[in-house]
């Protein structure tokens, strides 16, 4: 590993993460407006001037304000280092999110897999956090969150497997490029309905894994206060504020990448050809991606506002009778397809 | 022991068990929530007339219409010339429920009426604002429909005493202030 090599990889985890910062500011505001507005409510409005949009900067800032409170009964090593770990999984995560033709960080031959794996190490995270806060509502959280998202990983991988299939390919540049050229081609349109069942499934169990409602039992705010995070004050809190927010762009931007065409355009003349223009072909790209990513990320919050949180007894039910039966049929019916059609 | 509680059979339909229909159709109510209060918004930051997309009120800056049955703070009517419109009858301090009216009766500088009162004090921390002072007045002498929303203040200094009442200034008594604007209610 040379110095230059060095320097590549500390500017793409500062990008990643300055990334993540923006991300994570505007959609926090914009799940505050958006709660508001279907509330028939006015959100923040003060910060800022214009509808509060400074809110969140502002509470960041009283976020770095604040004292650190580590609790006497805590189990401090792992109390302190669980917010790291839930963050440094998910910027690990980001590290194979193809933003652009190039702007990616890097492109592994096992992209998806890698990124499968290093994001469910977020559940060790959570689960220390809770464990080490030694407070029930916390400790409760973890181990809801473990059940949770481990249960989950296995719809989620499944679904993952039909555009994987179909591509044939486990790198994310694999998997953008072969749906190039227009909406069409997107993956969720390959293999109808069976594609855009596994979008469905997908979308939903990475709700779940993100701990957003109708999932969100790790957290609770009615139940368990707040869940595993109870006892983090300051900039720990921040920190899996941060991450929550960064994995729901991260399973956004997986779906997007997978299944709704990656950093492709609806349409291939809204794209620049990376042969006149390489830096513009990556930015328009880039636009293309977060947009999508962005939508979805609504979609996220639209059903956060809606939809009230499923019972223990229930998310189990929605995981193992309904979305692993239908992922495993959906899976035999795509590799039949593939089998008999390539033969 | 009788069985008390009771069981619903609720019947749900196919729409129901599937969940995803349900699952649409909240979601299209808040959807449409949603947009069409953001369209509102958007027609407000154009500078556009339109009804209003939230139900809040921005408290200090703006605030919510008051009903003309409004019952507000107290108040002390005077009559055309000046004086004091209460002859101390006691009634409003007999009616009180919260006893927060303490009237100190006495000789009136009018020689045309009998009585006035010489101190006149209403609690407002005790007042429970149920108008009864006001409907029990012969003399429409009191009344509580001062627009005024916060009553309690920084100070709570809201033991009001006759002057602030009638809204003259605090610091000087009432007499004084008479005295010197009185009209002759001959010439009127």
């Amino acid at each position: 590993m040379t110095w230059l090599d060095l320097l590549i990889a500390v500017a793409c985890v500062a990008g990643v993460l300055g990334f993540i910062s923006v991300v994570a500011l505007v959609a926090i505001w914009t799940e505050r407006k958006i709660s508001a507005h279907i509330h028939d409510r006015l959100g923040p409005m003060e910060t800022g001037g214009f509808h509060g949009w400074a809110q969140t900067i502002a509470d960041m800032v009283k976020l770095l304000q604040k004292e650190d409170i580590i609790p006497d009964a805590a189990d401090k090593p792992l109390f302190k280092l669980a917010p790291y770990i839930v963050l440094s999984a998910t910027i690990a995560s980001f590290v194979v999110l193809p933003f652009g033709a190039h702007l990616i960080g890097t492109d592994l031959n096992i992209g998806i897999y890698y990124l499968v794996a290093i994001s469910s190490l977020e559940v060790a995270g959570i689960l220390m956090a809770g464990w080490a806060s030694n407070n029930k509502w916390a400790l409760f959280g973890g181990m809801r969150s473990a059940s949770q998202m481990i249960s989950f990983e296995i719809p989620i991988g499944l679904s993952l497997l039909i555009p994987i299939m179909i591509v044939g390919s486990l790198s994310m540049q694999d998997l953008v490029g072969a749906q190039a050229g227009g909406f069409w081609n997107w993956g969720v349109f390959s293999h109808l309905p069976f594609a855009m069942i596994a979008f469905i499934v997908y979308f939903w169990a990475s709700l779940a894994e993100v701990n957003r409602t109708p999932f969100d039992l790790p957290e609770g705010e009615s139940e368990l206060v707040a869940g595993f995070h109870v006892e983090y004050s300051g900039m720990r809190f921040a920190m899996f504020f941060l991450a929550e927010f960064a994995n729901m762009f991260l399973v956004a931007g997986v779906a997007v990448a997978l299944f709704l065409g990656g950093w492709h355009a609806p349409f291939s003349f809204l794209e620049i050809s990376a042969e006149s223009n390489v830096i513009l072909h990556n930015l328009v790209g880039f636009f293309w991606f977060a947009s999508k990513g962005m939508v979805l990320l609504f979609i996220q919050q639209w059903l956060r506002w809606t939809l009230p949180r499923l019972r223990v007894d229930q998310l189990m039910h929605v995981c193992w009778k309904i979305f692993l039966p239908f992922s495993f049929v959906n899976v035999l019916i795509v590799s039949l397809w593939i089998v008999l059609t390539q033969s | 022991m009788e069985k008390r509680v009771r069981e619903l059979k609720v019947d749900y339909g196919p729409a129901e068990n599937i969940y995803w229909v349900e699952v649409l159709k909240g979601l299209w109510i808040t959807n449409r929530h949603f947009m069409v209060n953001m369209w509102r918004h958007i027609l407000h930051a154009l500078r556009i007339k339109a009804e209003k997309g939230a139900v809040t009120f921005q408290y200090p800056e703006e605030h919510r219409p008051i009903h003309h049955r409004w019952r507000g703070r107290h108040r002390l009517t005077v009559k055309q010339n000046g004086a004091m419109r209460c002859t101390a009858c006691m009634m409003c301090e007999t009616i009180c429920p919260d006893e927060c009216i303490h009237i100190v009766p006495g000789e009136s500088p009018d020689p045309n009426v009998e009585k006035f009162p010489e101190e006149f004090y209403v609690d407002a921390l005790r007042c429970c604002f149920c108008g009864l002072c006001a409907e029990a007045c012969p003399l429409d002498a009191i009344r509580l429909d001062v627009i005024e929303p916060e009553i309690c203040g920084f100070t709570r200094d809201i033991i009001f005493n006759k002057e602030f009442l009638m809204g003259l200034n605090n610091d000087r008594p009432w007499e004084e202030w008479y005295i010197e604007n009185k009209t002759d209610s001959k010439e009127k």
